[in-house]
């Protein structure tokens, strides 16, 4: 029988390495793997015998693009252990300081890591000789989520303001001004975003997944929430390891994430969408629907706007938050260092991260444990590549090829982030 | 006048968070005229099209912790006309570097249920352990100023000149209160400037992430920690080995508290 093989050596415009490996036997798909060559880096081996409050600093680190999520995961499960609870204007600085990140990260994926295969081109660079206005508006809005992470946090990549209890120093009702002034910019540009996105040409690939993500009483879920999925998951954060397992299989150098039981999940925008549309802003909630992006959306591909809805709403709140702020008169609150355990889960832009931390009487960490969201998801991208090639194998290798990688890119994959990563994976044959 | 070809740029990435190279697309109102003026011949993490060498500007973030890397980084080299290390990682090792004081293998083990899988060096190194680097722009990461004024320095042919002093002197340059005199234990006295002073500003101690700078007095900064800050000398050990953890003159001061 003829043997087909589709070969991506080097996985472009995702975060980190890594490349596709997919084989097909006569009209059957034998083999997909996705390998991931990110060397591994030993996060939470590192982290035994450092202090509590480095962990959002040296956390940080495991991602340039979403470093706000590993410092809010990280802060929020050491206040877990400690027994406090941070609330009222540092609460909402932190949704904030989240709103920047997300609108600096969904930017780049939209404009300048995914559109571009839509529309055909190599890369955004490219993509602008044609349509430069599109580019130089991602760019700008991509700036201003970067601008809020940047006052709030004092630098975009790695901020250095984030702390235990709060932060070291809070913004002043006068700096977060200007700031406003750029955000009612970015709301219209993320309209006509939402209107762009929703006007590419999109394949057609319905699925059937388990969505997962955080859903909160009253707001788009970031940093709080309990545990939801549309196949009637209902928990507390507390309890995540109780339904999710990492498993390490003989074939890989990774932990693979998994629903106890067989049940493969599906975490990021789309989850979040799914599970709680109603929590969007109605501005966003009206453009998803005149966008005609059905609330049950299940095509992964349809993520890029998904994107930008979030992108709009995360624009919505900034500026919700900016104009009900009032300055708290301490930075942090008080948080004194005692034994026990504590977890957080909160909302990357990429999907679910989920930290727990066992610490000493001192405060010492003895113990770390850091699911980031792309080891989630590399089941499902997986099980997508297996389905959507099967249908497509009358496709010639290029177009075949470049369509698995857009499909890849759909989960906005963030390999550097995995701290345990698979090197081959093979399976189902 | 025949037209002069662009010069081809390649950026390369190696055990990192990727937020060093990350900073050039950060350079959201410069990016379209950098890329005007260059050849983007090599960027992954921007680009399906992938050239082959040679080069003429290599930009690197990450350090070597496989042996496929350390291969990897020898070609990138020879590819290369003028090869410049982006940040802690590629300049010092990066926070990765932390195994360098332990046994990599304990920390496979409390990783990974089967640790004959994972296929690791026992150092994570700098750039410069296994290649001649041309110029270094440290931080963790690095400040996309410094990167642009590097980047304008070779398109324009001249040498770039980022200042070697202390964050204390930027400090001074910000107008901020010393937080040491505010009793905030800070390594800014022997740490390099160029992030403009952040985390002073921000009312907290320097933290090191740009590196020593040049002959810093380590020795006399830790006493203060300990004589006025009664820093404890397993407290000083983890001052000084932090993201910079690998850098000679930050691993000699930390070794010195570790007995």
């Amino acid at each position: 029988m003829k043997s087909r093989t589709i070969k991506v050596d080097i996985l472009a415009r995702v975060e980190g390495e890594g490349g596709l490996y997919l084989r097909v036997k006569g009209d059957a798909v034998a083999e997909v793997k996705l390998k991931i060559f990110e060397p591994p880096r030993f996060f939470e081996a590192f982290l035994r015998g450092r202090q509590f409050h480095e962990a959002p600093d040296i956390t940080a680190r495991i991602c340039g693009i979403c470093p706000v999520a590993y410092q809010m995961s990280a802060v929020h499960a050491m206040e877990d252990a400690m027994g406090v609870k941070v609330t009222g204007p540092l609460r909402d600085l932190r949704r904030l300081l989240y709103c920047g990140e997300w609108i600096e990260s969904h930017a780049l994926h939209v404009f300048l890591l995914h559109a571009p295969d839509f529309l055909g081109y190599q890369d955004a660079i490219r993509m602008a000789q044609d349509h430069p206005d599109v580019v130089k508006m991602g760019l700008r809005l991509k700036k201003i989520g970067n601008e809020v992470v940047t006052l709030v946090g004092g630098r975009e990549i790695h901020p250095i303001n984030v702390r235990v209890g709060g932060f070291y120093r809070v913004p002043t009702k006068p700096e977060l001004a200007p700031l406003a002034e750029e955000l009612k910019w970015a709301r219209d540009a993320a309209l006509k975003t939402v209107r762009w996105v929703a006007a590419l040409p999109m394949p057609e690939f319905e699925q059937d997944y388990e969505f997962v993500s955080l859903r909160h009483a009253e707001e788009y879920p970031f940093n709080e929430g309990r545990l939801v999925s549309n196949q009637g998951l209902d928990i507390a954060v507390q309890d995540y390891e109780a339904h999710f397992a990492e498993e390490q299989v003989s074939y890989s150098n990774a932990l693979h994430s998994r629903r106890q039981g067989d049940g493969l999940y599906f975490v990021g925008p789309l989850a979040r969408y799914h599970l709680n549309f109603d929590r969007l802003s109605p501005l966003a909630q009206e453009a998803a629907q005149e966008a005609g992006l059905s609330r049950e959306c299940r095509n992964p591909f349809q993520s890029i706007i998904v994107r930008a809805v979030e992108t709009l709403y995360a624009v919505d709140e900034a500026l919700r938050i900016i104009a009900a702020y009032a300055r708290p008169d301490q930075p942090a609150i008080k948080v004194e260092p005692r034994s026990g355990v504590g977890c957080a889960a909160t909302e990357a832009p990429r999907g679910l991260l989920y930290h727990r931390y066992r610490l000493d009487e001192s405060g010492a960490i003895l113990e770390a444990k850091i699911v980031p969201p792309t080891s989630q998801n590399l089941k499902i991208i997986e099980q997508d590549l297996w389905r959507f090639v099967e249908k497509r194998l009358d496709l010639p290798d290029d177009q075949l090829t470049w369509q698995c990688e857009q499909l890849v890119r759909n989960y906005d994959p963030c390999i550097s982030c995995a701290t345990h990563f698979l090197k081959i994976r093979l399976e189902r044959q | 006048m025949a037209l002069k070809k662009k010069p081809r740029l390649s950026v390369w990435k190696f055990a990192s968070c990727d937020g060093c190279q990350l900073s050039l697309l950060d350079c959201e109102d410069e990016l379209l005229a950098i890329t005007g003026k260059v050849e983007l011949a090599f960027f992954v993490e921007a680009s399906r099209a992938m050239g082959k060498g040679p080069y003429d500007l290599t930009l690197v973030d990450g350090s070597i912790t496989t042996a496929h890397d350390a291969e990897l980084i020898k070609k990138v080299r020879r590819d290369s006309k003028y090869l410049v290390a982006l940040g802690t990682c590629a300049c010092s090792g990066g926070i990765q570097a932390l195994r360098n004081f332990k046994d990599v293998n304990d920390f496979i083990k409390a990783v990974y249920a089967h640790p004959e899988y994972i296929q690791t060096l026992e150092q994570s190194t700098p750039l410069s352990a296994h290649i001649k680097v041309d110029y270094q722009i440290n931080g963790c990461p690095i400040n996309k100023r410094q990167l642009l004024e590097v980047i304008s320095a070779y398109l324009g042919g001249c040498t770039p000149r980022l200042a070697p002093h202390s964050v204390c002197l930027q400090c001074k340059a910000r107008g901020n209160i010393c937080v040491m005199v505010l009793g905030t234990p800070c390594l800014g006295p022997v740490t390099h400037g160029g992030c403009g002073a952040l985390c002073p500003t921000y009312h907290r101690g320097c933290y090191g992430c740009y590196g020593p700078k040049e002959t810093p007095n380590t020795a006399s900064l830790a006493a203060w920690f300990s004589q006025r800050f009664g820093v404890s000398e397993a407290g000083l050990v983890q001052a000084f080995r932090k993201f910079y953890a690998n850098a000679p003159e930050f691993r000699r001061e930390s070794e010195a508290h570790e007995k």
